[in-house]
């Protein structure tokens, strides 16, 4: 192995901006979505199974625990694709001076943030 | 150029543009299948399988299946390069992603034609 290939820093030195938070979380919704994929496919499956299949995945949203993790799911997903509709207009050269990253990552929570609380209020 | 040979594309500006066009597609589908949901809020089991067995919908829903795997590969990818150092753990947790997107791609395929 060549000696010059980029090493890994240890990230647990650097102090974080907030560009730097919201990517982070970006790479973890992503992992999350990744896993998460595996139970939207299953309530997939059960529900186009048959028409009891149907009505059991529908009997199962409505309890607390399961709608909290569809919750979860959903709030990964916005959070993923709002910041990665930043990521797409910053590589058409938005915002991509410091103050212009720094404000795409406020606007990225704040967005997310309103959209996560909109599909909690649409899901109850 | 250091090219690595377990990226998606072989090189990283493949990498970057698959990652983009499959972003894309993602986007479109997860807000086709929200306003779908929020357009259908009592919606029956009759309602849902018509849906799913319109050729477009299940087209769409096979072009998202796939943009999903090259996606996922890509982010796990540079995940797995940027955090994971020793060799056998990043080998591991790469052949783990490649199998469960191999699983989700015929998984998805099986639901959507019922095969």
């Amino acid at each position: 192995m060549n000696d010059k290939r980029p090493v890994n820093l240890d990230l647990s030195q650097f102090s974080f901006p907030l560009p730097a938070l919201t990517s982070i979380v970006h790479r973890a919704t992503g992992i999350i979505l990744f896993v998460g994929i595996a139970i939207l496919m299953y309530i997939l499956e059960l529900s186009l199974s048959s028409e009891e299949g149907f009505n059991s995945v529908k009997e199962c949203l409505d309890g607390f625990f399961v709608k909290f993790i569809i919750w979860g799911i959903l709030s990964g997903l916005l959070y993923h694709l709002v910041a990665g509709t930043k990521h797409l207009l910053m590589d058409l050269g938005i915002g991509e001076t410091l103050e212009g990253g720094i404000l795409g990552a406020k606007i990225t929570i704040v967005v997310s943030v309103v959209l996560i609380l909109l599909a909690g209020v649409w899901l109850w | 150029m250091v090219a690595s040979v377990t990226s998606f594309g072989r090189n990283g500006l493949y990498d970057w543009m698959i990652q983009r066009v499959t972003a894309v597609s993602l986007a479109a589908y997860s807000i086709f299948l929200l306003g779908f949901f929020i357009l259908n809020p009592d919606m029956t089991y009759t309602q849902w399988s018509e849906f799913f067995s319109c050729t477009g919908v299940r087209i769409f829903s096979l072009l998202a299946l796939l943009s999903l795997g090259a996606h996922a590969w890509i982010g796990l990818w540079t995940i797995s390069t940027d955090y994971l150092k020793p060799m056998v753990l990043r080998f591991i947790f790469q052949a783990v992603s490649g199998l469960v997107m191999f699983i989700y791609v015929v998984w998805g395929v099986q639901i959507l034609w019922g095969l």
